[in-house]
């Protein structure tokens, strides 16, 4: 972790404006996510059930003593839904709460690859309404061939934990 | 940059200090008020003099300017120059006062609020009058500590018609060692008002040496026993004064060393977050090991026998490990208590009313999250006490009683709880007046019928104060419901007697902490939820004639002579439970807020301790879910708010008023 982090911060630091994301499949497309945000990626595992919470907030887990919520994000996005295979995973992710940091895992098909994305390579996504949830998405960006989803994880697990059902979610 | 931050460290140690500070300011201010001790006024001194200090330190110059008012007032105390006068000590609390907003002012950044400042400066100087050219005077007070005495002559006017020569006295002293004198010139008048036969001066003397204080005051002798004369011996400050003139200062201050060895216990000073880590670890050991147990359990083979008693000692040490954790977070609730005193002087002088404050169990310890929080509804109680409860000097000489009323706070352990009473041998209730309000106000049926502690409990509904003025002091019916709520809040319990024309006792049970609870693990399905033993009072097997249902939708049992409402745990939080029929259940039943419900499980599990992870910092609040917790599978489960859970289930009807104010 801590390797990956000072790397990530000296490419930040040397090439302008390149950040490494962690990325992973979701329903055959790639996502990714700042990969300064992945605190660790563990197997899927149990969950005690919340109740009174929205379908996609699989339930909470012990990590090493802390309560962490599970969320899937094939429910969150409104995606067909599969049963957990052996590639299914959990990516432990930081992003920024209401006073604190909090601690959120997302239930992804598999996890992927970790790729340096430069300011060049991205563009906004563009406008499509109703659909999906371009509000959760920071950009879009070209590594080769391939297309990434970036998402923009403050945003989506806040949005997910505050009980605003996205305009795509409605329908799960 | 790291300059800054450093300073940034430091400064803000010096506003934490500065607050304690004035905190023993004011109390050594207060208990002056009631017994002044030379011993008080050094110690305020001294907190003045460190604040001043740190302020110049840093920059602070303002705060620094203002404090050294407050300070020369203070030196011309002790040195027996000023008298201690009820009004500067109202003033100096005032002082007190601003100090602490200039602290916070200056510790935000804000701009400081010149005009108090100045109205304080004012009256500060008021006090010392012209004598303000003393200050130089009085700085060398903190001068070396070298053995030697320093002596305060404060003469009579006529000290020279009775034939006293203060030159020679000074010739005598100057033989005994090296004598540094100066003259306090502020009371002399103008040139056509003299009086040429009248002494105008005092004196500040300084002797170097070790002179027996017998062979000063036999020079001194022969004055007149109304002079001002006070020594103090510098190489320990604050001891050894006498006035002849004032028999008061030689009252020995017991009550303030008694009372400064219960606040000065030898602490430190630990960031709360560093402690919650080492409590959380703890609290993961013990997971640890109860997962350990429970697999040794499972495997059992002789050569485990060994396994098992490490097993055991493991058990017992972290469990006392926990123990010894837990006392860090512990505080006994004199810090609580402490702000009482300034409180009570204010507002009984405020309200015209005489009154005496009395502690007892002031070294009970609970836990610093619960002391914080039960602060606030403490000094809502004691201000409710004063205004309500304690009657006039007047009323109370008219009713036979003492002039002076007693407000009282105690505080004890019982079993795992704290208690806290509030007492008053004050009015009472006023039973009548209360139950023809509640009624006024539609907070209970007019037909319905109440015992006498029923009606006195009536005072902590929302909405409700039966003050027939409204004072800035209390009267606007917020109070004691949210007093109700906080405490509920922290899992505790509220409740008062009262005696008409006895006085009242407010009697608040609280858990001594917030971090662990006795729970008692219930299965509903697949699920195992934990509802806490306090709120449980007793779990029955149901029988299927004493089930009814309401309108064909709210179940109800009737419990001896009582009819329970039946909550659902597997409707109300969508889980599958074993049968759906709930005479084949188990009902817990259940109190919270003075109402009861049966909650309908599958079965009883263990009953174990739990430590109390909160959902919040990684998610949110969950209604009906007080918080969470890992049993010793690892396995999180999730705590029953069982107020909450009453609440969703009764809330309707009588109780809808209560909900909506949560």
């Amino acid at each position: 972790m801590s390797t990956v982090k000072a790397q990530a911060s000296a490419d930040q630091a040397g090439a302008e404006g390149s950040e490494q994301y962690l990325t992973f499949m979701l329903a055959g497309e790639e996502y990714g996510v700042d990969i300064l945000r992945v605190q660790e990626i563990k197997g899927w595992d149990k969950v005690t059930r919340i109740p009174n919470t929205p379908p996609y907030v699989l339930g909470v887990i012990n990590l090493r003593g802390a309560v962490v919520p599970i969320i899937d994000l094939r429910r969150r996005f409104g995606l067909e839904m599969i049963d957990f295979g052996p590639t299914t995973v959990v990516i432990v992710v930081r992003v920024a709460g209401e006073r604190e940091e909090r601690t959120v895992g997302v239930v992804v098909d598999a996890v992927s690859e970790v790729y340096d994305v430069g300011a060049a390579d991205t563009k906004l996504p563009p406008d499509v309404c109703g659909s999906v949830d371009t509000v959760f998405v920071k950009a879009l960006a070209t590594v080769g061939e391939k297309m990434l989803i970036l998402l923009d994880m403050d945003r989506l697990i806040g949005n997910s934990i505050i009980d605003q059902p996205a305009p795509g979610a409605a329908a799960a | 940059m790291l300059m800054d931050a450093e300073m940034a460290e430091i400064a803000k140690v010096f506003f934490q200090e500065s607050r304690e500070g004035l905190d023993v300011m004011e109390s050594g201010l207060l208990s002056l008020g009631t017994n002044g001790g030379a011993e008080s006024i050094n110690t305020i001194f001294r907190a003045a003099h460190s604040i001043k200090g740190g302020a110049a330190t840093f920059g602070f110059s303002e705060v620094a300017q203002f404090t050294h008012g407050v300070e020369t007032l203070l030196d011309e105390m002790r040195n027996g120059v000023r008298p201690v006068t009820s009004q500067s000590i109202q003033t100096l609390l005032q002082a007190c006062d601003c100090l602490r907003e200039m602290i916070t002012a200056t510790e935000s950044g804000q701009p400081l609020d010149q005009g108090r400042i100045a109205s304080l400066n004012a009256d500060l100087g008021h006090i010392l009058g012209e004598a303000s050219q003393a200050a130089p005077v009085a700085a060398p007070a903190q001068a070396p500590a070298a053995a030697g005495w320093r002596i305060r002559f404060d003469p009579v006017p006529d000290l020279l018609r009775v034939r006293n020569e203060p030159t020679r006295m000074f010739a005598e002293l100057k033989r005994l060692g090296r004598l540094t004198a100066v003259a306090d010139v502020s009371r002399i008048p103008l040139l056509e008002e003299i009086d040429p036969e009248t002494c105008y001066l005092s004196w500040n003397i300084e002797m170097e040496g070790r002179i027996p204080r017998e062979k000063l005051v036999e020079i001194f002798d022969w004055v007149d026993p109304n002079c001002g004369l006070e020594f103090i011996a510098m190489d320990c400050p604050g001891s050894g004064q006498t006035r002849p003139g004032e028999s008061k200062a030689d009252a020995p201050p017991a009550a303030e060393s008694a009372h400064k060895a219960g606040t000065d216990s030898g602490s430190i000073r630990v960031a709360t977050g560093k402690v919650d880590n080492i409590i959380n670890l703890v609290g993961e050991l013990l997971i640890t090991q109860s997962m350990l147990c429970g697999f040794a359990d499972g495997i059992d083979p002789s050569e485990l026998d060994r396994l098992r008693q490490g097993l055991a000692q493991l058990a017992r040490n972290t469990r006392e490990l926990q123990e010894c954790v837990m006392q860090i977070r512990m505080l006994p609730i004199s810090f609580a208590f402490n702000r009482f005193p300034r409180i009570v002087h204010d507002l009984s002088r405020k309200l015209g009313k005489k009154v005496e404050l009395k502690f007892t169990g002031e070294g009970t310890e609970l836990d610093k999250t619960v002391l914080e929080k039960i602060t606030d509804p403490l000094v809502h109680l004691v201000r409710n006490a004063l205004d309500h409860g304690l009657e006039t000097p007047e009323r109370r000489a008219a009713a036979g009683k003492p002039e002076t009323g007693t407000i009282e706070l105690a505080a004890f352990h019982e079993g795992g709880n704290i208690i806290i009473e509030v007492r008053d041998d004050g009015a009472g209730l006023n039973k009548a007046r209360i139950l023809q309000k509640a009624r006024e106000r539609g907070l209970i049926d007019p037909t319905q019928e109440l015992n006498d502690e029923q009606v006195d409990n009536l005072i902590f509904m929302p909405g409700f104060s039966t003050a027939e003025q409204v004072s800035d002091v209390s009267g606007r019916g917020v109070g004691m419901d949210v007093v109700r709520r906080n405490i509920h809040d922290l899992g505790g319990y509220v409740q008062i007697t009262s005696r008409e024309g006895e006085g009242s006792t407010i009697r608040i049970r609280l858990p001594l902490t917030l971090a662990i609870l006795d729970g008692q693990l219930v299965r509903v399905g697949q699920e195992t939820y934990i509802i806490s033993l306090v709120a449980i009072v007793e779990t029955i097997q149901i029988k299927p004639e004493r089930l009814n249902t309401l309108v064909g939708r709210t179940e109800v049992f009737r419990l001896r002579d009582e009819v329970l409402p039946i909550v659902k745990l597997c409707d109300q939080f969508g889980i599958e439970p074993d049968s759906s029929r709930a005479q084949d259940g188990l009902l817990v039943v259940v109190e919270a807020d003075g109402r009861r419900a049966g909650v309908l499980v599958d079965e009883l599990l263990a009953q174990q301790q739990v430590v109390i992870k909160s959902l919040e910092s990684n998610f949110k609040t969950v209604s009906g879910i007080a918080g969470a917790t890992i049993l010793g599978d690892g396995k999180v489960s999730l705590i029953i708010d069982v107020p909450e859970l009453i609440r969703s289930a009764v809330g309707r009807g009588a109780g809808a008023v209560t909900a909506r104010a949560a």
